[in-house]
């Protein structure tokens, strides 16, 4: 651990922020851009070509707005509160790789350059802890700001996030199980290792089947296709963790204003918006990570061995922001298109559907991998 | 579990047609409305106008059968005998002062039906706002068409397109508020510059009643309280 790390670190950590911040301005103005067209209006036009600079114009104005504090509010946790939201975000976006790595030398070492600010080996837990205390900017912003609106946005969010944590979680377990099995000794909860275990495609099989080698031998290894159902639980329960339509309960306009952040102006409510798109980010990055990937994508290593692998980086981030924006997409049309659940069909939704569909698959899917490796018990 | 599934589907595919009707088609039905004007229909009830002969005269005879016919009561007319000399309109009498309260008026085209010498119709103006309640009475002045036939605006030109009259010292008050012109016969505008006095000091609720400008007469009673005659 040289001075060369620690620059390579705050690079990083410095890169992952900008990122995040232009995806942020970029995503708003898509987001209100397509909900307009599904709405057949026009959206923002005005600032920039076809509006696209709006987010900027929007972020100066909140810059500059006044920030109230109500007279009921418990000043330091209404404040504290918006911080931890956007450093739970970006917290969270830390452990995804987002290209592939490359080789430099610095001082006279060869160092792996990877574009992920850290590499721990228990990212899929660290995320899930992240995503747990995000909940708590929610809860304590709805509490802190001494109105009852807000206040019933908090504990929305806190049932909320209980009934939804459980079935990420659990489908994620399934998804590990999976990857331990098939890569024993492996760091199968390290982001960058996991992808890894996704690059190639199916090898060509010799049973019954061969004759389909030429179609199976182009479907990449992502995780998609053994773990379907942990990836709807999964991707269910994200777009309700990030508060997003049709489960935005939490800031439900038409009942509760804006919920948790009713009482927020001014740049406090900027950071809370700004958290919400990050953590879309997010989980949209976490479901290609998981389940898609990552930044992987046919050719790279063909292009790392002859042109470069300055060009296979620049590729599998294409492949990864490709792939990041289908989910945001799908966000976006998943809200445009549904009306907000009602609260008792959320709550039956994530105990009644995902937590028992994500245990059943837990349990078929750990016979079905016990079977495999060995064998029926009765033989 | 199935049915759920195809009825997501389903509400995602109306939201996708119109998506995709909207970008590659003609789904867009709002338009960039300041740059873009949307063609009104014929009988579009728009802002009134004061219409005139081909020779120029005003078509208007103070008749006020117009404010008689008004249900939001908004408009008000004053007839004068016409100038011997000068006729403003062929008849005996013409609209000598003529305002209609554009926040009252419910464009219901009463007045235009109301009128025996059609003189006054609706357009298709729509462009009424103001920042001021007074500005929205809108006074002979803007409602006669110009002797070509053009409609006059509330703010003639552009509002500031007289750089010259915003140097003066209450120049923006005069370039914002009919009141404020010289031609404005309605109530008498305050603006010193226009020679016409001052505004006199308000007077709240409980400020003495002799300090205001006028006093009602004993036996006087609002007119808005008289019933109507007809009925």
């Amino acid at each position: 651990m040289d001075w060369w790390d620690v620059l390579l670190v705050v690079v990083r950590v410095v890169g992952v922020f900008a990122l995040l911040m232009v995806v942020t301005v970029l995503l708003v103005w898509i987001e209100r851009k397509l909900v307009a067209d599904m709405q057949n209006r026009l959206g923002p036009m005005r600032a920039g070509p076809h509006g696209v600079l709006q987010t900027v114009a929007d972020g100066l104005k909140l810059f500059f707005k006044e920030q109230i504090t109500p007279a009921k509010s418990e000043f330091l946790i209404y404040m504290l509160a918006p911080a931890l939201s956007v450093i739970t975000a970006f917290l969270m976006f830390l452990v995804v790789p987002f290209a592939r790595p490359f080789d430099i030398t610095l001082g006279g070492e060869v160092r792996s350059f990877t574009f992920q600010a850290m590499d721990l080996n228990i990212s899929v837990l660290y995320v899930l802890a992240i995503s747990s205390i995000a909940v708590y900017a929610v809860v304590l912003a709805g509490w802190s700001s001494g109105s009852k609106y807000p206040l019933l946005g908090g504990v929305r969010a806190t049932a909320q996030a209980i009934s939804y944590e459980a079935a990420m979680g659990l489908s994620l377990v399934a998804l590990i199980m999976f990857i331990a099995v098939q890569n024993r000794g492996g760091d199968v909860m390290s982001m960058a290792s996991i992808v890894d275990f996704q690059a190639g495609t199916y090898g060509a099989t010799d049973g019954f089947l061969s004759f389909l080698n030429p179609i199976i031998t182009h479907i990449p290894k992502w995780f998609i296709l053994p773990q379907v159902i942990p990836f709807v639980i999964f991707a269910t329960a994200g777009v309700a963790e990030t508060n997003r339509a049709p489960f935005d309960l939490v800031e439900a306009e038409q009942e509760l204003v804006a919920g948790f952040h009713t009482e927020y102006s001014g740049m406090r409510f900027a950071m809370f918006f700004l958290a919400e798109y990050i953590n879309m980010f997010t989980m949209s990055a976490l479901m290609v990570t998981l389940f898609f990937g990552g930044w992987g994508g046919p050719f790279l290593d063909t292009i790392a061995l002859n042109v470069g692998p300055w060009l296979a980086t620049v590729v599998s981030f294409g492949y990864f922001m490709a792939k990041v924006f289908v989910f945001l997409f799908l966000f976006i049309w998943i809200r445009a298109s549904f009306p907000r659940l009602r609260y008792d069909q959320l709550m039956d939704l994530g105990w009644k559907r995902l937590i028992p569909g994500a245990l059943l698959w837990l349990i078929a899917s750990s016979l079905a991998l016990a079977i495999r490796q060995f064998g029926l018990p009765w033989t | 579990m199935m049915g759920i599934i195809g009825d997501l589907l389903k509400g995602m595919g109306v939201t996708g047609r119109q998506m995709i009707a909207t970008i590659f088609g003609d789904g867009m039905i709002t338009t960039e409305y300041p740059k873009e004007f949307r063609e009104k229909p014929d009988r579009f009830h728009g802002r009134h106008v004061l219409n005139r002969y081909e020779d120029g005269m005003e078509k208007c005879i103070g008749c006020e059968l117009c404010a008689g016919a008004c249900p939001a009561r908004c408009i008000y007319v004053r007839g004068k005998e016409n100038p011997a000399d000068a006729p403003v309109s062929p008849g005996e009498r013409f609209g000598f002062v003529y305002e209609i309260n554009m926040l009252r008026c419910i464009f219901c085209a009463l007045c235009v039906e109301a009128c025996p010498t059609e003189a006054i119709t609706m357009t298709h103006l729509f462009e009424m706002s103001t920042t001021n309640r007074e500005d929205a009475i809108y006074t002979k002045t803007e409602l006669l068409i110009n002797e070509d036939g053009s409609a006059n605006h509330m703010f003639p030109d552009d509002r500031l397109a007289n750089l010259s009259e915003l140097l003066q010292a209450d120049g923006w008050m005069r370039a914002t508020a009919p009141q404020g012109r010289v031609e404005y016969e309605g109530i008498p505008g305050w603006t010193p510059s226009a020679g016409v006095g001052l505004r006199p000091p308000e007077v709240g609720q409980s400020g003495d009643a002799a300090a205001r400008d006028f006093t009602l007469p004993d036996d006087a009673t609002s007119p808005e309280v008289q019933p109507d005659e007809e009925e």
